[in-house]
């Protein structure tokens, strides 16, 4: 039987630093909840606004698939492996932190924030070799899911060490479509990252999140023009 | 003053160590050591008892499994629990989480 969790947005854990006003849909850093710790493999899903000029100093990483999103404005990413780069919205990066990695984050923007979704997916392999990768997000159309991460190098998107697949899509208000999962044994985390969607029953408005173990397939309706991610992991993960 | 709790963190690269017992130094209730491989956390192992021991990354799965053991022997085994993400993200959470493991 299908088992589902809400996560309404004004639920999620509320952090500003000024120049960071981040809503983490699990627990990260100082915000703890042992009722949001993960979904599956799905460890991190921060909805982060950076300020202009502003940004994450050179900080490590190891052993987590670390994949960003940009929503508005570019960021700027340098690793310690010599990768230098801006991301911008229409974009997807990832990072496969291995044994070990330093990065450094930043709004590209001195006068405007930069908006980004940063999720961190458990690896299925540790201490693997730290790699990096970007890609432009190419929109299959308007109301379809496009592919964007995988857990293979030849296919559609980016791809991570973890039996995950994710799609994005822009839907208009009306339109309905059908999620068929790739591997039936995962489940799948629905983020509204705008807009007003029906997913098997249950209303979703802008920036909610809903879990769903135990199904086959997604019956989605956007109820309003909508941009939606799913994110397709195991459903179970205990490191 | 409440008892520390003593947390062995043990990952093979030194700047992630070092950025991980940094922040575990922020918290008075805590306590951490930190070995950079297999022979240093077995020597802290023996002279120290921990509480709770942090496996980042670094060790192969059988090393892991002999910390596990170690941390399993004796009258009063050490919690151990896996360190991901090699930084503040997740590291409290997982402490958090490992302490409230009966």
């Amino acid at each position: 039987m299908e088992n589902i969790v809400i996560h309404k947005a004004d639920t999620r854990g509320s952090v500003d630093m000024g120049w960071l006003k981040s809503r983490q849909t699990f627990s990260f850093s100082g915000y703890y909840n042992p009722e949001r710790i993960q979904f599956g493999a799905l460890r991190v899903l921060n909805d982060d606004v950076v300020a202009g000029g502003r940004g994450f100093g050179n900080h490590p990483h190891d052993n987590m698939e670390i994949i960003s999103i940009p929503l508005k404005g570019g960021l700027v990413h340098m690793d310690s492996m010599g990768n230098s780069s801006i991301i911008h919205p229409g974009e997807i990066q990832v990072m496969s932190a291995g044994t070990g990695i330093y990065h450094t984050e930043y709004n590209q923007n001195d006068e405007s924030t930069a908006e980004f979704l940063q999720i961190w997916v458990f690896p299925n392999k540790r201490n693997v070799t730290p790699r990096y990768d970007q890609q432009q997000i190419t929109l299959a159309g308007k109301n379809v899911f496009t592919q964007i991460l995988s857990p293979n190098g030849d296919d559609e998107g980016v791809w991570i060490y973890q039996n995950a697949w994710f799609h994005m899509g822009e839907f208009d208000g009306g339109n309905q479509t059908v999620y068929d999962l790739k591997d039936k044994t995962n489940g799948v985390y629905v983020f509204v990252i705008k807009g007003d969607i029906t997913v098997n029953g249950q209303a979703l408005n802008n920036r909610d999140g809903m879990g769903i173990i135990n199904t086959q397939s997604l019956n989605i309706t956007a109820d309003s023009d909508a941009q939606i991610l799913l994110m397709e992991v195991p459903s179970t993960f205990n490191g | 003053m409440e008892k520390q709790t003593e947390i062995l963190v043990i990952a093979t690269h030194e700047g992630i160590l070092a950025t991980i017992l940094r922040l575990l130094s922020n918290n008075q209730q805590w306590a951490a050591s930190g070995a950079s491989s297999l022979a240093e956390a077995k020597e802290a192992m023996a002279s120290s008892h921990f509480d709770l021991i942090l496996l980042g990354g670094g060790l192969t799965e059988a090393e892991e499994e002999e910390v596990k053991a170690l941390a399993a022997s004796g009258g009063n085994p050490a919690k151990v629990t896996r360190h991901f993400g090699g930084g503040s993200g997740l590291l409290f959470a997982e402490i958090y989480e490992a302490l409230s493991k009966h």
